[in-house]
């Protein structure tokens, strides 16, 4: 995994409460065995008319947003499908940080595995933001993870709550299968026991 | 004496193989349920990796998510469902993983086969990279859906890393109005929590109604409990829960039976135990549920009429609510029991059970369905297909025009051909009524197998409890 420490890139709004991972992917693109190319299926149904077309009403399309990095969107973010698709499509898309009032778990912790940084601010700093990715050209921000902070392009910054075990796997690229394997011989032990039991 | 433990507690100390401050704990899984959507890329980093499979013997797998409900015997036109189907058949075989392919009479969802065949019980850790893995945790198991790393996480270490989430206790009383179902409880549950208002907490669902519940109901009820953002849902075991478990394949037998009951006993939240979040609800209240909207927060009474924006509060329930009337192609005030149906499914991880099915049958039996309603049964698995064609329940829903298919998740999410087209509205017993789920500009009402079942033969809903 990619370590991330700083980010900066350009901001997308996406305004809307509990855009769950159906829409961020839908099922028909889930029959993939691979990990990558799931960027041209984002948002599939928003993003494209039936005829195949780009739907111009979806912020996404909107060509101010093109090579946007940051996207900012409402509350629950993510609900719904454990789908690992989900974080896989913005991932590739170019999506680095989610920018959103609430995650829901298995979401956040999928982007996790993939190095995506899910930020969690409050509603009415989450909506100030989202309102300047609507009315700013070129609105950029800057996400900075030892400080825990995304600063906006007029330096107001924002300071974000972060667990500090998923912080250092993100800022180092931790592996999490070889963290967990370091204690393999606690695995084995705690195994003897739980097999010698009746259930 | 020991301070008094939630159950969540006592199943979670009892797997943590390391927990320390400021870490992740390292939490020991019992059961891994795998199937063909969420695992492929997971084999695969296993073989980049030059990594084995831990324990392949509590590793179970099946094939559900996009396969046909069709004739069996066929090939599977979509290429890519079939390489998907394939590509499970081998990684299976190279690492050693038992699987009830599609030919196995054990096939099924797997939310539903695991239960059937003993392998959910009480105390167990139980994941899946599937969200409604939350079903099994009616046995008293701690059961939660995974993403795809962490299905690999799990095949390699038999452990995943965890934080420790909160405990929200629940509690429903007293009976149930004739006519309500288990699904009618979670809906109301969810439309008052929200579709978030479970998220970081583990769900004990506890109470009288709750007791009152067989296991069946009891699977229904957590199954959607990720749909209130929870991250799994349970329910302490009892002599229900052993009843159902006694003499199943993989259950516990003789000496081992006995301790195991004797240990499962231990399970239950003791009184005085802390709760981050408690909530009563008095059973008497709930009404048969209808969803108006598109997540399974947007809920009415069957008796109710479809809200207005401006009948929320937050700002966000308003643009939500407003996104949602269009999409469902609805009006504020238009009456529940005046919205025409053209698709009814009976099916899902959610309500495909054997007593699902009779229940739907019961309404069903010696009518027709609507001209305008296409209805179908598709049954939770093999076996419950074989019980309810036993049980001449087949016949039943075939004999009122409803077509009866072969075990899947099938259009509870569209995977298979099984689709709406756009435009048409359904009445579904699944679990999501999320915008396209059940296909592109499909419209989602959920409501129990009764309530669907009624629907397709009056072409619109009806309020079960009157309905005749």
């Amino acid at each position: 995994m990619e370590p991330f420490v700083e980010h900066t890139g350009l901001a997308a709004p996406l305004d809307a409460a509990n855009i769950d991972t159906d829409q961020i992917i839908p099922k028909q693109f889930l029959k993939r065995i691979e990990r990558a190319g799931f960027g041209q299926f984002l948002f599939f149904d928003w993003r494209f008319k039936d005829d195949g077309s780009e739907n111009p009403d979806f912020s996404l399309n909107e060509p101010q947003y093109r090579g946007a990095s940051i996207l900012i969107a409402g509350a629950n973010f993510g609900c719904g499908s454990s789908r690992e698709h989900a974080p896989w499509a913005l991932l590739d898309y170019g999506f680095r940080v989610l920018i959103a009032p609430s995650f829901a778990d298995i979401f956040r912790s999928n982007c996790y595995k993939n190095g995506i940084l899910p930020i969690e601010l409050s509603s009415e700093d989450a909506a100030r933001l989202r309102r300047q990715a609507e009315t700013r050209d070129g609105f950029q921000l800057t996400v900075n993870l030892p400080k825990q902070t995304v600063s906006d392009p007029d330096g107001k910054t924002y300071s974000f709550e972060m667990d500090s075990f998923r912080k250092e796997f993100l800022l180092k690229g931790l592996d999490d299968i070889g963290w967990t394997l370091q204690y393999e011989r606690d695995i084995a032990e705690y195994e003897k026991k739980r097999d010698a039991l009746p259930t | 004496m020991n301070a008094p433990r939630t159950m969540f507690e006592k199943i979670w100390s009892s797997h943590a193989v390391r927990e320390e401050p400021d870490e992740a704990a390292i939490l020991y899984i019992d059961l891994h349920l795998v199937h063909e959507v969420t695992s492929p890329q997971a084999f695969e980093g296993l073989r980049m990796s030059g990594r084995k499979v831990r324990r392949p013997d509590k590793t179970f797998a099946t094939m559900d998510h996009n396969v046909p409900t069709s004739d069996r015997s066929l090939p599977i036109l979509d290429q890519i469902a079939a390489k998907q189907i394939e590509t499970l058949e081998t990684n299976c075989r190279e690492f050693g993983v038992t699987l009830y392919d599609l030919n196995s009479p054990d096939q099924g969802i797997v939310h539903v086969i695991g239960p059937e065949l003993g392998l959910t019980q009480p105390g167990r850790t139980i994941v899946c990279g599937d969200s409604h893995t939350s079903t099994h945790g009616a046995f008293g198991a701690l059961a939660f859906g995974i993403g795809t790393s962490e299905v690999e996480h799990v095949l390699a270490t038999q452990c995943l890393q965890q934080q420790r989430p909160k405990t929200f206790r629940i509690a429903i009383e007293g009976g149930l109005q004739e006519g309500v179902t288990a699904k009618d409880i979670i809906l109301n549950i969810i439309r008052r929590i929200g579709t978030a208002g479970g998220a970081g907490h583990v769900i004990e669902y506890a109470g009288s109604t709750i007791r009152a519940l067989s296991m069946e109901q009891r699977m229904t009820v957590c199954n959607m409990s990720i749909e209130g953002g929870a991250r799994a849902g349970m329910i302490a075991p009892d002599e229900t829960t052993y009843a159902y478990l006694e003499g199943r394949r993989f259950s516990p037998k003789g000496a081992d039976w006995d301790a195991a009951v004797e240990y499962w006993k231990t399970l239950p939240s003791d009184d005085g135990a802390d709760w981050d979040a408690e909530l009563e609800i008095d059973a008497a209240e709930i009404a048969p549920q209808v969803t108006w909207g598109v997540n399974p927060g947007q809920t009415v009474d069957v008796g109710g009429a479809v809200p207005s924006p401006d009948d929320f509060d937050n700002p966000d329930d308003q643009k939500t609510a407003e996104r949602a009337l269009e999409y469902m192609d609805l009006t504020p005030g238009q009456q529940i029991t005046d919205l025409k149906l053209d698709r009814v499914f009976i099916g899902s991880c959610t309500n495909s059970r054997i007593s699902d099915l009779r229940a739907a049958a019961n309404v069903v039996k010696g009518r027709k369905a609507n001209a305008d309603v296409r209805a179908m049964v598709v049954p939770g698995s093999q076996a419950v297909k074989r019980q309810a064609e036993a049980e001449g329940l087949d016949a039943v829903f075939r004999d009122a025009g409803f077509d009866w298919r072969e075990s899947g998740c099938s259009m509870c999410l569209g995977m298979n051909p099984d689709t709406l087209a756009p435009g048409e509205r359904c009445a579904s017993s699944s679990n999501r009524n999320f915008e396209g789920r059940q296909g592109k500009g499909g419209r989602t009402h959920l409501v129990s197998p009764e309530m669907a079942a009624a629907a397709a033969i009056a072409g619109r809903f009806v309020d079960i409890r009157s309905w005749s």
